[in-house]
């Protein structure tokens, strides 16, 4: 890895100011923790001429009724959130980069690829590759799209809960569905505008919800696959993270589960449904293939724990602490 | 004993838990430089031209010094002097370094890096071994034995096939161990400078300080006394810097070149392409048992995959064959190797150096013999280890086993004769053992001189110091030094300095590596301490007008029956008998009884040895595996800081689980019509996959005592052999778990989850390596083994004939 390169650096107190800037410098980038995009920057990734930090910004640190992006994860774990948003939160990364990470700069991660999430010297001496500086996908040659992975562990969480985001620019904001901010590609992933801030989620209620992380390691990780699953008045929601370049509502699962009672047989239907639109590629941790076998398993353990069974001996197992 | 085998903090604790130590890189000399290496982006390739126009003329830059500037090579061993410190035309490796660029810090000299245009003539790649058998040329070395293969070895020790023929039961098996890496913390990093008089001085992480001081000055051709090699504490070793390193050549010469210091510090990735770590190796067993389960011979054919240099891989290759009989009592042994290059990074020494892998082969099929011969499988290793005293089939020569005690004692703590196979389904209990060397017999280079020497130095006020070349690389060689010294001569560790790895001031010591500081620089250290105390007693003696040998040396004082003095006060009285003290201390093993080539590898003054029991849990709907448990005992002679040697052994747990169930250094060819890369599949912490402490498991350790007459008061080896059990006996759990068998590391999900998919459809539950490729092994040397008429040489193919004969 590299030393940084240089770059100007600006820390508003506003969202305001934030968003003036923004839409003042061509080559600008929101920071928040750091914690993904710094790395990105040594290796090349990006090298954008100005970052401009949210983290003097109050207002991104609301925690009630709305979540300000730029609450830590930690402070995430630790408020009154959903329980799915919780569990996803804490199993990112590690204590360390929880502290600095953020909400918001979770929802937006840069997504991954083992071609991508390289130092520069290394994608050089396999000439690049299409989501930077190359013009082949070295995970499906034949692909016009950038498949890299999305990997953030709240998105999915907070689509089963059918949360919402507000973005802020200097020309207005505007509220969306957390589904509208993703796009599946691996390169143009955000459907935020470049000028734009995420500045807020709006959680809606609901009566119970559960995040299954996939990962080799009790720590550190990346997900391989992330199952959510959130039950409010209007029903089940189920949400994959990991398996595509964005995270995603299983329409199919859930149109299935409307008005049914989760008994086992409902349950491995609806598993099954969630794990046939599970479609990781070769470009991440562990095997493709049984990445694709265990889903409707990580399902399962969703549903069930959904439902209301004691899942923690199985969480212990998995995720190698409770959460 | 006073000080050892009581719990201690280390001599060296404080400094490094509060940050004071410093590494190589915290040394900032004033008007230091520092350097970066540019690497090849070609996994294998001529260098047809290199334009350092650009790099020169950016500001700020110093120095650009390319492969024309080191005409000499290196290679630590004397038979592979195959590196150049920047590679003049040949590249071989993603990452094998090509130019260096000298500037007024990192980043300018990256940024110079970048601008130099390098032109290569890319040459044919060859990614693996059965490649390198199939395409001798283009060759990678010129200097290889056959085409692409580096090394071929053959011995035979009795008549092996005779051996299996009249076995009750022939078990043949294939296993495969993936290539991984040893994971310092502490990145490589050097320092060097030139003194007033032109001299040099060189600050490295190595655990080899002595072999660099020989291979600087063969590459810079400066006078060997014009050189000093001093070995900054290192932040983990595990054999990653046991090799002399292309950096540590280049700032060198660069320093000399600028007459200012000079520093380079590798990235997390550059490690990665350094390397000289675990070489995968191919396996196949042939191991004849009578039906009562006694071996009657093996025969172990190996073929190993380098990388691009040769490294260590000589002694790597004799060390996948050469202490697969000290474990168990193996009448006959037949062993093959082969090693290959291929375009990636060399593979060389990491913990347990060649013998983690057919270790791992042996437990697993003696797992699969004891279930054939319905034996439980720690009574059949106990009815087969090697004796104590004994020569092995290849003429070893063992001491001190330890190993029953160790199998009872884990069989005990883990109760297994009440769980293994009781467990029920998805739960196992799995058994393994190993054996390791407590220091090479032989040195690197051929020599007859000490392999370890320390000198002490008492003064009147009470002080002692004491230089040795020995290498501090986090194990505690310095507390070992320290606590021998003190037991010796009754003071407190604490009031010894140590002074250590620099070439320049102590007195040499061969290295940090074949887990040989305890035993040798330990035993060099008693006779110096000895010498020490003998002059101490015979002053002390004439004041408290008793015999010298009456005198106890204990708790600071030199006593006798109630009067004493305290130690300074001793020290005064030799000082003024026998003017200035000081005691020089060496030490050099036992010579071994083999007397054929190839027997210089495996000798050690003694051997270590371990059994430890794995308890997992596997998933049967996912393959998902968790260790909630290991036992593990460990034969280590004697303990001198029990904290210490605790460390090592749960340290030793740590890599050895985590080898077993994730690390692989893996590469990846891209499709080649579209590219030719080769190139490391994952050079980052992240995604390079270790355990974390959240997948370790609780671990129970018991250290057992007998100690060895070779070893300093007894101790043996701690640092490397409890690995060696632990990746077998977490195969074995899983076999217990679910009745599949995964004959090849990492044991992952997904090949649990496939052999279990084999048994559900009624094939053999086994994933693992299905064919072993033709290899040109030579025909082997003969040598008959102790008890069949042998000397301890070769013979000839004819003679072993006679032999026989006379052996009927």
């Amino acid at each position: 890895m590299m030393r940084l390169p240089w770059f100007q650096y600006r820390a508003p107190q506003s969202v305001a100011e934030a968003a003036r800037i923004l839409a003042g410098e061509g080559d600008a980038m929101l920071i928040a923790g750091g914690t993904d995009l710094l790395p990105n920057m040594k290796r090349r990734q990006m090298a954008p001429k100005m970052l401009v930090s949210l983290s003097s910004i109050d207002a991104l640190k609301r925690n009630g009724s709305v979540y300000g992006a730029g609450l830590t994860l930690t402070q995430v774990v630790n408020s009154n959130a959903p329980k799915a948003l919780r569990q996803a939160a804490h199993q990112v990364a590690t204590v360390h980069l929880r502290n600095m990470g953020t909400l918001g700069g979770n929802l937006c991660l840069d997504t991954r690829c083992n071609y991508y999430n390289q130092n520069y010297e290394w994608r050089k001496a396999i000439d690049f590759c299409l989501k930077k500086d190359g013009d082949v996908c070295w995970v499906a040659t034949a692909s016009k799209r950038c498949v890299a992975a999305s990997s953030t562990d709240c998105a999915p969480a907070l689509l089963a809960l059918g949360a919402r985001v507000h973005l802020v620019s200097s020309s207005g904001e505007r509220e969306i569905g957390l589904e509208e901010l993703y796009n599946n590609d691996g390169m143009d992933y955000l459907k935020r505008r470049p000028d734009e801030i995420l500045t807020e989620v709006l959680i809606p209620p609901s009566l119970a919800s559960t995040y299954w992380k996939l990962r080799r390691r009790g720590a550190f990780d990346f997900p391989v696959l992330g199952v959510a699953a959130a039950a409010s008045p209007q029903g089940v929601r189920i949400a994959l993270g990991a398996v595509a370049s964005r995270p995603f509502l299983v329409h199919k699962a859930n149109d299935f589960l409307e008005g049914k009672e989760l008994t086992d047989e409902v349950i491995d239907e609806a598993a099954k449904l969630v794990a046939s639109r599970a479609k990781p590629m070769d470009n991440a941790d562990l095997d493709l293939y049984w990445r694709k076998d265990v889903a409707v398993e990580l399902a399962r353990y969703a549903l069930r724990e959904l439902r209301g069974d004691d899942m923690r001996e199985t969480r212990l197992r998995i995720a190698r602490q409770l959460v | 004993m006073k000080v050892l085998g009581k719990p201690r903090r280390r001599v060296d604790g404080r400094a490094k838990v509060t940050g004071q130590t410093r590494f190589a890189d915290d040394i900032a000399l004033p008007r230091m430089l520092h350097m970066k290496l540019l690497r090849s982006p070609q996994p294998h390739a001529l260098i047809e031209s290199i334009d350092i126009a650009k790099a020169k003329a950016h500001p700020g830059v110093h120095l650009v010094l390319t492969g024309q500037d080191f005409p000499v090579t290196f290679g630590i061993l004397p038979v592979s002097q195959d590196e150049y410190p920047l590679a003049p035309q040949h590249v071989r490796y993603v990452g094998d370094p090509v130019a260096a660029v000298v500037a007024r810090d990192e980043q300018t000299a990256a940024e110079a890096c970048d601008l130099m245009e390098v032109k290569y003539r890319p040459l044919q790649t060859i990614s693996d071994p059965v490649e390198a058998l199939q395409n001798p040329e283009p060759r990678i070395h010129a200097y290889s034995e056959l085409g692409n293969i580096h090394r071929l070895q053959a011995f035979e020790f009795g008549d092996v096939d005779e051996a299996l023929e009249r076995a009750d039961h022939v078990f043949e098996d294939l296993f495969f161990y993936e290539g991984n890496t040893h994971l310092p913390i502490e990145q490589h990093a050097s320092v060097a400078a030139v003194d007033g008089e032109g001299k040099l001085t060189l600050w490295s992480s190595t655990q080899v300080p002595h072999y660099v001081h020989r291979s600087l000055a063969r590459v810079l051709q400066l006078p060997a006394s014009h050189i000093r090699v001093i070995a900054t504490p290192n932040g983990g070793g595990f054999g990653g810097k046991c090799d002399v390193c292309n950096h540590e050549m280049v700032v060198g010469k660069a320093a000399i070149l600028l007459g200012r210091p000079v520093k380079i510090c590798l990235n997390r990735e550059e490690v990665f392409y350094m390397h000289r770590g675990r070489h995968p190796v191919l396996m196949k067993f042939r191991t004849g048992v009578t039906k009562d389960g006694k071996l009657t011979g093996m025969h172990l054919q190996t073929l190993i995959d380098g990388g691009g240099y040769g490294s260590y891989g000589t002694a790597s290759t004799f060390y996948t064959g050469a202490l697969q009989t000290v474990t168990y009592e193996v009448p006959r042994y037949k062993f093959e190797a082969a090693r290959v290059f291929t375009n990636k990074p060399p593979c060389g020494p990491k913990r347990g150096h060649g013998t983690p892998q057919p270790r791992f082969g042996q437990e697993v099929q003696l797992d699969k013999i004891a279930e054939k011969l319905a034996i439980d499988p720690a009574e059949l290793r106990l009815n087969m280890v090697a004796k104590p005293n004994s020569l092995t089939a290849n003429w070893l020569k063992i001491g001190s086993i330890g190993l029953e005690q160790c199998i009872r004692t884990v069989v005990e703590r883990s109760a297994w004769k009440s769980r293994f196979r009781k467990l029920g389904p998805g739960r196992g209990l799995g058994l393994a053992c190993g054996s390791y060397l407590c220091g090479a017999g032989l040195p690197i280079y051929f020599n007859k001189m000490p392999q370890s020497g320390v000198q002490l130095l008492v003064d009147r006020s009470g002080q002692v110091t004491a230089f040795c070349g020995a290498t501090e690389i986090g194990q505690g060689s310095d507390d070992v030094l320290a606590a021998i010294i003190a037991e010796v001569l009754g003071i407190d560790p604490f009031d010894i300095r140590c002074v250590t790895g620099d070439t320049g001031i102590t007195p040499v010591d061969l290295g940090s590596y074949s887990s040989r500081v305890t035993v040798m620089m330990g035993n060099a250290a008693i006779d110096a301490s000895n010498k020490i105390k003998n002059l101490i007693a015979q002053a002390t003696a004439e004041q408290l007008e008793v015999a010298p040998d009456k005198l106890v040396f204990a708790n600071g004082r030199v006593a006798f029956d109630g009067r004493s003095v305290t130690f300074a006060e001793a020290v005064s009285f030799a000082e003024e008998k026998f003017g200035t003290l000081g005691a020089l201390g060496s030490y050099k093993p036992p010579r071994a009884p083999g007397r054929y080539k190839g027997a210089g590898v495996g000798p050690s003054p003694a051997y270590s040895y371990t059994a430890c029991v794995v308890e997992a849990e596997v998933d049967p709907a996912t393959g998902w595996i968790t260790v909630p448990k290991i036992w593990i005992a460990h034969d280590i002679g004697r303990t001198i800081n029990p904290v210490l040697a605790r460390g090592q052994v749960e340290g030793s747990v740590y890599m050895g689980l985590s080898e077993a169930l994730m690390e692989e250094q893996v590469f990846r060819r891209l499709p080649p019509k579209l590219s030719r890369a080769l190139v490391h599949k994952i050079p980052s912490l992240l995604e390079y996959k270790s355990l974390t402490s959240l997948d370790m498991p609780e671990v129970d350790t018991v250290l057992i005592e007998d100690p060895d007459p070779n070893c300093p008061f007894g101790a043996k080896e701690v640092g490397q052999g409890p690995l060696l059990p632990v990746m077998p006996a977490v195969a074995n759990a899983i076999y217990d778990a679910v009745g599949v068998r995964i004959d090849e590391l990492p044991i992952t999900p997904d090949k649990v989850l496939r052999a279990l998919e084999l048994k559900a459809a009624g094939k053999t539950p086994r994933v693992g390596p299905t064919s072993f490729p033709a290899v040109p092994y030579p025909e082997p040397v003969i040598v008959p083994p102790p008890w069949e008429g042998g000397d301890g040489n070769a013979v000839k193919g004819h003679e072993r004939t006679k032999l026989k004969v006379s052996a009927a």
